[in-house]
């Protein structure tokens, strides 16, 4: 595989559909829409997640539309569950979701435990995605870094399961490598790192470890340059994918010279 | 009803309007109402929006035919900027 075919020659796949990108983004915390677009056109993303949220009683009819600057034609619309606390409230919003999308049932499905952490309830989780399958959704789940929920999760039927790798929002980084290695070996659907992120290193340690994808928001959107960032995002994360790809060295202990030993002067 | 008595008036056409709740906020309607009126009186006619009524999705191609009763718990949403 060279360089120039890599990004065409091996999609990601999600719930049987090829994607180039690997590379997901939110649509959160923009300044505007305007700034919204350019940088989900920066970053190179097929896949942009929304949040579902109540209509403004006598919102102004010449508000724009995030749907106008994220157009469904265009991108793969992923309705998230941000804000929801309960299983029923979770389901609630994908059904809503879906008629709003004209029936689309890819969803992510997160379940969240407490506003400090926004850490994932995973006993909620689990309800919920049990529902969301039975209705025949096509579930990608946030959840924590534990290899025996991943696979719980995979087995009820999700599509893709994304382990954070910190804090949404907190731009830590992957502190848990160990554990999203566990389970990436043992899953059998694709593995996506989704919140933490905070720069481009980050992403390029999530690819290199082998995970298919991952999913951002904070990172780009709370750059000062949201549009630069996001276009960093998209070199970090497919220079991470064909770093996986070619295979990195054994770490070694001591030195191996670069230059040959033999024929120096003196 | 006695046309002359204003009092009695009123009450009568207060009991002919309907009480239902939108995104939790209560609102006052004439009977009658379609869900397709609730969006032009909302100002969210032509926009993309999803209608759940009492827990029950309320497809699209139903709004028109679908009539608001007193009681009903309405929720009127659309897609924001999320991650």
């Amino acid at each position: 595989m060279t360089a120039q075919t890599a990004i065409y020659s091996d999609p990601l796949f999600i719930d049987g559909k090829a994607y180039h990108s690997r590379l997901l983004v939110g649509t959160g915390k923009y300044r505007d829409l305007d700034e919204t677009r350019r940088a989900i056109e920066a970053s190179g993303a097929e896949i942009v997640t929304v949040a579902v949220r109540r209509t403004n009683i006598g919102q102004h009819p010449d508000e724009p539309n995030l749907l106008d600057a994220v157009p469904p034609e265009k991108y793969t619309i992923l309705p998230n569950t941000a804000g929801c606390y309960t299983a029923a409230d979770a389901v609630r919003t994908c059904k809503l979701a879906r008629e709003l999308l004209d029936g689309h049932d890819l969803v992510k499905l997160e379940v969240l435990g407490d506003q400090k952490t926004l850490y994932p309830n995973i006993v909620e989780t689990l309800k919920a995605c049990e529902q969301l399958v039975r209705d025949n959704f096509k579930v990608m789940v946030y959840t924590n870094d534990d290899p025996i929920v991943a696979k719980q999760l995979e087995e009820m039927g999700c599509v893709a399961v994304m382990p954070l790798g910190s804090l949404i929002g907190s731009g830590l980084g992957i502190l848990n490598p160990h554990n999203i290695r566990i389970i990436m070996e043992e899953a059998n659907v694709p593995v996506l790192v989704d919140a933490g992120v905070g720069t481009a290193s980050d992403a390029a340690v999530a690819m290199e470890m082998g995970c298919e994808a991952v999913l951002m928001n904070t990172a780009i959107a709370a750059a000062k340059n949201p549009i630069l960032m996001a276009s960093a995002m998209k070199k970090a994360i497919e220079a991470g994918r064909e770093a996986y790809l070619a295979g990195r060295m054994p770490r070694k202990k001591y030195a191996s010279a670069s230059s040959p030993l033999d024929g120096t002067i003196g | 009803m006695v046309g002359t008595d204003t009092t009695t008036a009123v009450i009568w056409k207060e009991e002919l309007m309907i009480e239902i709740h939108v995104n939790g906020e209560p609102m006052n309607l004439a009977p009658d109402t379609s869900l397709t009126d609730l969006l032009a009186k909302m100002e969210l006619s032509g926009r993309r929006v999803a209608i759940e009524r009492n827990l029950e999705i309320v497809p699209r191609s139903q709004h028109g035919t679908t009539r608001l009763e007193h009681g009903d718990q309405i929720e009127v949403v659309q897609a924001i900027g999320g991650g």
